[in-house]
């Protein structure tokens, strides 16, 4: 299941705690799409991903947008 | 059976030293990170345009550590410590030993909530002036909660034994009893341990120990009459130029592009300023609405820090935030118009 967040306009670490805050409430193998404005989150998404064992499976920039899809394979 | 502890990550290096001690004791730790709101992360290099995006040095020592971070959000909860602290203020408006207290509560809480079994902070005595008092350091664990359940590895042998290191989790003797403000001992160990690339070791945890954020925050609760704030409030406080032209307004003036762009996503909220003829900034303005000399006012002030400031005239559009608008051709004041208490830094 492809859940989504709107963390525009969130400066970081916003984006990624409303991505993990999202992540502990959805089923292991559930999918995140996170939609970001502030470029700190490609460095900061995929950094909490590894630590914590998700996986990004995508990351693309429109415009001023910055959406990344984000696997769930492991519980907090 | 492995023993577990959460570390208080702050993305400097004392939690990176404190945590990496306990883990070579074969303790599994993971980390919690706590967003208040006014950290330093991150945020004005996301608004500002000519900085690159720097890492979220919590997030880069967890992943140094090889350990999960928890990053929890306590904006709502933390206004309490920063608006009524019970041990007061630092030097600038920062309740360190309160909001110390206030963190390791939530820590004790945490692992109650996950059964893990102890607490550690990179915390060394008589380092800051206020919340690392060696007095102050037994009063965080009473007051939090936490008791005993609370170890400081890089100070804990100057400190009286904790459950972990009396029911032998940790041996106290490979702890430390770091003390006072030198760098010295933490920068040796870094160097045994092999640790080379880490956060400057400032006090700059967050924006309350910085001295003109905190007489702009002081401002804002001033002529509020109270101390309320909202995110977006001290969001703001950290972005452009504040001018204060009168106890009822201020002006927040973008200071580059970055700035215009964070700020032009304020323009349903505010009321704002842009200046047309001319390249210029936006600016919003924090207060009720303007009558019209007020108007004038706040757009010869944006004139000024706009490329027309030398001009006859300046065209602004000043906007109210339900997208009603009004053309303006003013003259830009002069630097000597704008008093110098006007200004808050
Ligand atoms: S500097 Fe800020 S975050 Fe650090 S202890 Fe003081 S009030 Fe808390």
């Amino acid at each position: 299941m492809l859940h989504k967040v709107d963390a525009r306009r969130l400066l970081c670490p916003l984006p990624v705690i409303r991505l993990q805050d999202k992540v502990n409430v959805i089923a292991l193998g559930d999918q995140v799409e996170i939609l970001c404005t502030d470029p700190g989150v490609k460095n900061d998404i995929p950094a909490w991903c590894k630590i914590n064992g998700q996986r990004i499976d995508s990351m693309i920039e429109q415009a001023n947008e910055i959406i990344i899809t984000v696997s769930k394979l492991s519980d907090a | 059976m492995t023993r577990k502890a959460v570390a208080l990550i702050s993305g400097g290096l004392d939690s990176l030293l404190a945590t990496k001690v306990i883990q070579q004791q074969g303790i599994h730790v993971e980390g919690i990170n706590f967003f208040t709101g006014f950290c330093v992360e991150g945020h004005t290099h996301a608004i500002r345009k000519q900085e690159k995006p720097k890492r979220n040095n919590a997030l880069w020592v967890a992943e140094q550590l090889g350990i999960k971070l928890h990053i929890i959000d306590i904006v709502d909860e933390y206004k309490n410590i920063v608006i009524n602290p019970k041990h007061g203020y630092g030097a600038n408006l920062n309740p360190c030993l309160d909001c110390k207290i206030f963190m390791v509560h939530k820590a004790k809480q945490w692992i109650q909530d996950h059964g893990f079994d102890f607490i550690i902070t990179g915390e060394v005595s008589g380092q800051r002036p206020m919340s690392q008092r060696k007095k102050n350091l037994p009063m965080v664990a009473d007051e939090s909660g936490a008791e005993d359940l609370l170890l400081r590895p890089l100070c804990a042998k100057s400190l009286a034994p904790t459950k972990p290191e009396r029911e032998g989790w940790v041996d106290r003797a490979q702890l430390y009893d770091f003390s006072g403000r030198s760098r010295k001992p933490q920068i040796a160990l870094a160097n045994e341990l092999g640790i080379e690339d880490f956060a400057q070791p400032a006090g700059g945890c967050c924006f309350l120990t910085d001295a003109s954020y905190s007489i702009k925050l002081r401002d804002l609760w001033d002529n509020r009459g109270d101390r309320h704030y909202e995110l977006d409030d001290i969001m703001l406080l950290k972005v452009g130029r504040h001018i204060r032209p009168d106890p009822s307004f201020k002006l927040i003036i973008a200071r580059e592009e970055g700035e215009t762009q964070f700020l032009s996503g304020y323009k349903n909220q505010f009321q704002s300023i842009k200046t047309i003829s001319h390249g210029g900034p936006i600016s919003l303005i924090d207060g009720p609405q303007l009558d019209p000399q007020q108007i004038e006012l706040a757009c010869a002030i944006t004139a000024r820090f706009s490329k027309g400031r030398d001009a006859e005239q300046v065209e602004l559009r000043y906007c109210r935030p339900n997208g009603e608008c009004q053309s303006l051709h003013v003259k830009a004041l002069s630097a000597d118009d704008i008093p110098k208490q006007w200004t808050l830094v």
